[in-house]
């Protein structure tokens, strides 16, 4: 009995609760559609809910809580000189034993362990066939329920929709749900963190080097948090981008909006869009393996020491991967503008840049300033370039030549690989994913502000 | 009238003032050139990022072979008449066929019999060459005995070289392939014996530590799978959440708050979406690691905002007088909106999952997350598989040391962008066939 088996059975009950619902409302009417309220399909619609419903509640409790109620009834079943190992080195017990559960031939010793493993075993085929004769039962009698209703005035349309409803707003709920996932793991692990290391030490220190002592005699491998390092290469690395996003994007924008021909529009504006269409790892080979040799290269023609993943190349092409995001965000800024103002200063003899410079900008600031701030929240959180052409370390320095790490690429090099979930070096990952959260949501939400109010301001 | 003045602030023709407009045109061209300028400078950067992968990954799709003329020995492979067919096979499945090379490049090269150049002899060839031969062993047993010519692959060293990739003038201790080699090589090609062939186990393989043998098969696999499992759950919740918000939700705090958690997501990096995928998927439902269907979760997750924001915009375009006719006919709500709405909203509902597909086709950091991102040599079969996505291949492949990965990698660049490409177009493709003017 597999997890899959189970929902392929209860797709099956839920299917042959259509056909009898539907089936039933027919000999009840003996035929004559006419003397029902609702049609035989509603009739079958409502059947099948009624079996799939409780059948699938039931399936998902099992299949998201199952294993932590088996690996308990596992654990209070422990021998006494196991269960008081357990009690010393929970993590790496269980780890072993879940080892020998899912993989039998590895090289596992330990007589206790193994035969935990086996205990867990035969619980969890109890657990399985426990949740399929529940689920399944529970289907079936939400099935006899169903069909015991279906009279000819029973409003199984009704009933049905209310049930449809129902899951309309669960679905839309799930957005709520994420959103809350997103901030309690991150606020739960970070918390687990911050009860290791202080939250002062990681804001505020400058030191990063996150290998925490296997052992507690080691030299040299305390393991520093701070994160300043990163957080100043993170925004070393979007100031560059911006420097090169800023202008091209806002020119992009003022060029297609106020002075292209159609045709070029039509040709300009895709052309930008499939510059945001390009999946960022191919920016990453991108920059590494040709900008980043380029601008050594360069650097050792110039005399200037840059180094193979400096800074530079990196916020370069991250650059290039968000001129479309500022390019079009200013594109409806700036032809968000009333046409009267652009021209009344026409009318009054300026030239078409002295109207963008001194009437068109101004009125459109807020929404460029909003197009700017979306785009450094996206190179804030940019991944793959900066794991890909940015170094791993942790540099204090505005030296845009010299290479930097960023708030991403350490998540990224702390989670991969292997990692177990107790230790401060993973934990640490989750501290910095909250800062870049909270950091992109606050640019976003500064950002959306001015885009509307602005917006308001001409409607 | 003052006879000082000879000029008034606004003569037109005077020199000062036709100085000034002069030099107010000129800015004017500047600006203008400005403008142009970026636009080209970022049409450039689109060209030189797409021209530099094409360059690159176009020999990623060709192969070097050289043909050897093999011994098919029976006294290596066993004599197929004289064993049961059963015990040939076992018997030629247990053989290094490592040997039938040594032997194949004994008659090439007679000459070699210094153990090491011999050892260097054969890592002219691809460690592939072993079950190539094998194959057709097990094909045709009739061949043991015979010394045939045969088209082998070789190894990725001898192809960069090639394929002009490795450049043979250098000097020979900074480089890889050694002056020995390309005499062996050339005496090869003087021959006629090498030839650079289409590669179809670029398409087939699953990944390999031999840029030869590394295919995209197995990572093409994985995105499908994942894209599956995002498709499933993010398409039905996005779909319903938006026609609930559009079409039932009464305005109010709730309906509000829905809305800003929709934005919020959208403007979530990507990274921590892996990072919800990991403490949720994988710390609390205990759901497998490198797991397809984990990374289609996480990418659904990451979808949704796309296909609400496309969804409520596609339903808010079908005009109200459908719903009061439907309305009018005696419909209930739910009628309305799944029996009239819905399916004339379809099509612009369609496009937007298919740009939010192609958005979670592309995407790499949150599969590194929940650990998509391991060496796998077998092709998923299921969701619950270790897998690894087209994206994350690539970024596996960028990091190998060997040079031929370059190629391999920028061709699987070129695969992953020609499925992005598809996928727009078919977007584009069903909004102009169906887009509707009411």
């Amino acid at each position: 009995m597999t997890n899959s088996a189970i929902f392929v059975t209860i797709t099956i009950l839920a299917l042959a609760a259509f056909a009898f619902g539907r089936q039933r409302s027919l000999t009840i009417a003996s035929g004559n559609i006419a003397r029902l309220h609702s049609l035989p399909r509603h009739h079958g619609y409502f059947a099948a809910s009624c079996a799939m419903i409780p059948a699938l509640a039931i399936f998902t409790i099992w299949t998201i809580f199952g294993k932590d109620i088996l690996e308990g009834l596992m654990i209070a079943g422990l021998p006494e000189e196991m269960a008081a190992q357990y009690r010393e080195q929970a993590a790496l017990v269980l780890n072993r034993i879940r080892l020998v559960v899912e993989n039998s031939t590895t090289n596992e010793q330990d007589i206790n362990i193994i035969s935990a493993a086996n205990h867990f075993k035969e619980l969890y085929r109890y657990g399985i066939w426990a949740s399929f004769t529940l689920s399944i039962a529970s289907g079936l009698i939400g099935l006899l329920v169903a069909l015991n209703k279906t009279q000819p005035d029973f409003r199984a349309r009704n009933h049905f929709e209310k049930i449809l409803s129902i899951i309309l707003i669960a679905s839309s709920t799930i957005a709520i749900i994420a959103t809350l996932g997103i901030v309690l793991s991150l606020l739960f692990e970070s918390l687990r963190f911050f009860n290791e290391v202080s939250i002062i030490d990681f804001v505020f220190g400058t030191k990063w080097s996150p290998q925490t002592a296997l052992r507690a005699d080691q030299v040299g491998s305390s393991g520093a948090f701070g994160a300043v390092p990163l957080f100043a290469g993170t925004l070393l690395i979007s100031f560059l981008a911006m420097l090169i996003a800023g202008p091209i994007g806002l020119f992009s924008a003022i060029y297609l909006t106020q002075y292209a021909s159609r045709p070029v529009r039509k040709f300009g504006k895709p052309l930008l869009e499939i510059l945001a269409g390009v999946p960022t790892v191919v920016y990453g080979f991108f920059a590494a393996l040709t900008i980043a040799p380029l601008f050594r290269d360069t650097g050792d023609l110039l005399g200037l020491a840059i180094s193979s993943e400096s800074a530079l190349a990196a916020g370069f092409v991250m650059g290039i991967m968000i001129i479309p995001f500022v390019s079009s965000l200013s594109d409806d800024a700036i032809t968000a503008v009333p046409r009267s103002l652009k021209d009344g200063s026409l009318a009054l003899g300026a030239t078409k840049s002295e109207t963008i410079i001194k009437v068109i900008i101004p009125a459109a600031l807020p929404g460029i300033v909003g197009a700017f701030l979306l785009a450094i929240s996206r190179a804030v959180g940019e991944t793959m370039i900066v794991v890909m052409a940015a170094g791993m370390q942790p540099n204090l320095t505005a030296n845009p030549f010299e290479a930097v790490t960023t708030v991403t690429v350490q998540i990224v090099a702390l989670l991969t690989g292997d990692q177990e979930f107790d230790s401060a070096k993973t934990l640490s990952a989750f501290a910095l994913g909250l800062a870049l959260f909270i950091t992109t949501m606050l640019l976003n939400f500064v950002a959306l502000r001015l885009v509307r109010k602005y917006r308001e301001a001409y409607e | 009238m003052s006879d000082t003045i000879t000029e008034s602030p606004t003569d037109w023709k005077s020199a000062a003032m036709r100085k000034r407009v002069k030099s107010r045109y000129r800015k004017e061209r500047i600006f203008k050139s400005f403008g142009l300028v970026a636009l080209l400078i970022a049409g450039f950067f689109l060209v030189s990022l797409i021209g530099k992968i094409v360059i690159d990954g176009s020999g990623g799709f060709f192969q070097t072979s050289i043909e050897i003329d093999v011994p098919f020995q029976a006294d290596i492979l066993g004599d197929p008449q004289e064993m049961a067919l059963g015990d040939f096979e076992k018997k030629v499945r247990s053989t290094n066929m490592m040997r039938l090379i040594q032997a194949a490049m004994a008659l090439h090269f007679p000459e070699v019999k210094n153990r090491r150049d011999r050892r260097q002899l054969m890592r002219m060839m691809s460690t592939g060459a072993r079950e190539q031969l094998r194959t057709m062993i097990l094909d045709d047993p009739a061949i043991v005995g015979t010394v045939k010519r045969v088209s082998l692959l070789a190894s990725d060293d001898i192809d960069q070289v090639i394929k002009g990739n490795i450049d043979i003038n250098l000097p020979e201790t900074s480089r890889k392939v050694k002056d020995k080699e390309v005499a062996w090589l050339n005496k090869f090609q003087s021959e006629g014996r090498v030839s650079v062939n289409f590669h179809t186990l670029f398409f087939t393989n699953g990944d390999s530590r031999e840029p030869e043998l590394a295919g995209i098969w197995g990572a093409t696999m994985g995105s499908l799978l994942t894209l599956v499992v995002t498709l499933f759950t993010a398409f039905p919740i996005g779909v319903l959440t938006a026609l609930y918000l559009e079409e039932f939700a009464p305005r109010n705090r709730f309906t509000d708050f829905i809305e800003v958690n929709i934005n919020n997501l959208a403007a979530v990096p990507s990274i921590v979406f892996g990072l919800l995928g990991l403490a949720l998927f994988l710390g609390v439902m205990g759901l497998p690691r490198s797991a397809p269907l984990v990374g289609g979760l996480t990418l659904a997750l990451m979808t949704l905002p796309t296909i609400i924001i496309a969804a409520r915009a596609s339903i808010k375009a079908v005009p109200p007088s459908i719903r009061d006719a439907a309305r009018g006919m005696g419909a209930s709500q739910m009628q309305v909106v799944f029996h009239h709405v819905l399916p004339l909203a379809m099509p612009g509902i369609l496009t937007g999952t298919i740009i939010g597909m192609a958005q979670a086709l592309g995407e790499t950091a949150p599969l590194l997350m929940i650990g998509m991102v391991a060496f796998i040599v077998d092709i998923p079969s299921g969701v619950t598989d270790a897998a690894t996505a087209l994206p994350v291949q690539i970024f596996l492949w960028s990091d190998s040391p060997e040079r031929a990965f370059v190629e391999k990698t920028s061709a699987a660049i070129m695969v992953l962008l020609s499925f992005l490409i598809t996928m727009n177009a078919i977007a584009i493709w069903l909004r102009q066939k169906f887009e509707r003017q009411w």
